[in-house]
């Protein structure tokens, strides 16, 4: 009974994970895939083995995850030609810097995006700012800024590439990747 | 080809119309950008008439030479040709010229040439401007060319027959860089920097990378590029030729290595690195390669670019709050900003006489191209469609070429500084972006006689 509690647990937490991987993007892999359901079986088994110790990684190494096993947010959203990170993030970026400050020997890269309105290298700055903001709360909280290198692709590298309110929003983010 | 000049009507109605004039001429090979589509010239443009080249037997290209110089003039919005089958007569010397023909067409200039092989193999093309008026020949100029040089001499001639009939020296013979983005959002996602022509013929690539490419800068020469390529998974400034092997990755520093341009006198590139925190703007030496910070700001400082005696820089900086122009006095650090209506001004350009900006200017929430007078303090908004971006002038001044959104598809557009005359250039083999006119180029084919 308790097993399969877990199990149901885990595939809200694993459909999480698809979502948020669907939304993001990171710096080598801008692309927005389809996961066969053989996937999602194989990770089901996997992620049964955490333990309950504190927030780090999924089976897969990469993956953050809280102390229950569940993803943590690597996307955040801003506002049009601003750089100031959400109070509502906070704590999924403090969980990130706890996760990093566990992993001394991990490092992140915090890419910064823009939508595609303004110009080209101003949102390559605006970018630049966001990624840079991010960062600004992890080591506030603790983290070594050795462990995180800060990457701007302006509007190079689109989550959405609509030109509609809901893609703009989509597309004024900073993604944390752990490598 | 009836009148090549949409009017502007209702903006569906020019749309309309501007689709039912698409030209074929320029579309050759799959990589070029399509067929110009004219949207809109001058009220009252001259009647020219561009007669078909006589060719000897051996030649079959003569009537292409005489549309490819009645197309280039007719882009420029300041000339309306006159279609060859409403011609009366297709006089090919000044012998067989009855200026009655053309002044019951009501053309105000005539062009006639031929064309043949000479003894060495090569092809011996010569034209004569008439002012139908007057009866005057204004011009009588030959070349020799190659047998794949047809275009250069169209151009060529067409130069030289709008500076003599407009007074403003002709730049159908620049070139554009362009970045042309394929497959973007997929695994295959290609960048590629691309030459063409001016009208988009002719292109072929200079650069191919999975990564993105931006802000092409010219050499004043016309013989290398600067550019900024994400090759290395970040930014990097390249230095390469048009033309030679040379290719050399100028700056990698942490953090933003963007915005190259080069220095009035080909010896400096701006820039702008991030490499002490923030974005500040530079100045590089090409010679010794040292590096001169030009701004110290904590907020955003980018786009920079030369004033025509280099001795201003204009940049963006949102040091104020919002994205405005400043312009920086190089040899006393004199700041002034430059830009006050809107709160989005960014990447401006200085025409050649200094005296007026070219820049993206936001309104309602829309980005346009925006032109300014400095010294008047008069702003003119040159264009309608939205997120237009990267304007770059031509060389004569005369006009701008930018990236703009045409039913989601990233297109490079024209528009005449006053803003009257536009045309479009858009490519079925992708997104293209990131223009840049080039400088005057040397001759490739010299007048052998003026």
């Amino acid at each position: 009974m308790q097993v399969q509690e877990k199990i149901k647990h885990l595939w809200v937490a694993v459909l999480a994970a698809l979502v948020i991987a669907g939304c993001s993007s990171t710096a080598t892999e801008p692309v927005v895939e389809q996961q066969p359901a053989t996937e999602v079986a194989e990770v089901v088994e996997v992620v049964e083995v955490i333990e309950e110790t504190g927030p780090g990684f999924a089976a897969d190494n990469t993956t953050p995850v809280d102390s229950s096993g569940n993803p943590i947010s690597r996307t955040f959203y801003f506002d049009f030609d601003q750089a100031i990170v959400s109070p509502a993030d906070f704590a999924a970026l403090s969980t990130h810097a706890e996760i990093l400050r566990a992993n001394p020997n991990r490092s992140v890269v915090v890419a910064g995006h823009c939508d595609q309105r303004g110009t080209r290298e101003y949102n390559l700055a605006l970018g630049e700012s966001r990624a840079k903001s991010i960062s600004a709360i992890l080591v506030a909280n603790g983290v070594s800024a050795r462990q995180i290198e800060e990457i701007s692709y302006g509007e190079e590298e689109l989550a959405n590439p609509a030109n509609n309110a809901r893609a703009w929003a989509q597309n004024r983010r900073a993604v944390v990747s752990y490598r | 080809m009836q009148r090549l000049i949409v009017k502007a009507l209702s903006p569906m109605l020019q749309h309309f119309a501007a689709g039912l004039l698409m030209l074929s001429l320029a579309a050759s090979s799959w990589a070029d950008l399509d067929t110009i589509i004219i949207d809109q010239g001058v009220d009252d443009p001259i009647r020219i008439a561009v007669v078909p080249f006589a060719l000897s037997e051996d030649l079959d290209n003569a009537d292409n030479l005489a549309k490819l110089i009645r197309f280039d003039l007719a882009r420029s919005g300041q000339f309306d040709p006159v279609a060859p089958e409403n011609m009366l007569s297709y006089p090919s010397t000044q012998d067989a010229v009855f200026f009655r023909d053309w002044r019951i067409l009501q053309t105000a200039y005539l062009v006639i040439g031929q064309a043949q092989t000479n003894a060495v193999g090569q092809i011996e093309v010569s034209y004569q401007l008439f002012d139908v008026a007057t009866q005057a020949q204004l011009q009588r100029v030959s070349f020799n060319i190659g047998r794949e040089q047809w275009r250069d001499v169209g151009h060529k001639i067409a130069d030289l027959v709008y500076t003599e009939v407009t007074g403003v020296r002709g730049a159908f013979s620049t070139k554009i860089l362009y970045v042309l983005a394929q497959d973007i959002g997929t695994q295959s996602a290609r960048y590629k920097l691309q030459i063409a022509d001016v009208d988009g013929a002719r292109a072929r690539t200079l650069f191919d990378s999975s990564e993105p490419i931006l802000s092409a800068s010219w050499s004043p020469d016309g013989r290398r590029v600067a550019y900024v390529s994400f090759e290395t998974g970040r930014p990097s400034i390249i230095l390469q030729d048009i033309d030679g092997p040379n290719r050399e990755r100028l700056t990698n520093f942490r953090g933003i290595n963007g915005s190259p341009v080069f220095s009035p006198d080909g010896k400096q590139l701006a820039m702008v690195l991030s490499r002490s925190g923030d974005p500040e703007v530079f100045v590089m030496d090409l010679e010794t390669r040292k590096l001169r910070r030009i701004t110290r700001h904590p907020a955003i400082d980018t786009e920079p670019s030369w004033s025509p005696d280099g001795r201003y820089l204009v940049f963006t900086s949102d040091r104020g709050g919002k994205p405005q122009i400043y312009q920086l006095e190089l040899a006393t650090n004199f700041l002034e900003r430059l830009t006050f209506v809107g709160d989005y001004n960014a990447r401006a350009r200085l025409l050649s006489d200094g005296r007026h900006l070219v820049f993206v200017h936001r309104r309602n929430g829309i980005f346009h191209i925006a032109w300014q007078d400095l010294l008047e303090d008069r702003l003119l908004v040159l264009t309608e469609s939205s997120l237009d971006e990267s304007p770059s002038l031509a060389p004569n001044g005369a006009m701008l070429i930018y990236a703009t959104q045409d039913q989601d598809k990233g297109i490079l557009a024209v528009v005449s500084v006053d803003g009257r005359v536009k045309y479009r250039l858009p490519s079925s083999a992708g997104d293209v972006r990131e223009p840049a006119w080039s400088p005057f180029l040397p001759d490739v084919v010299p007048p052998q006689s003026g």
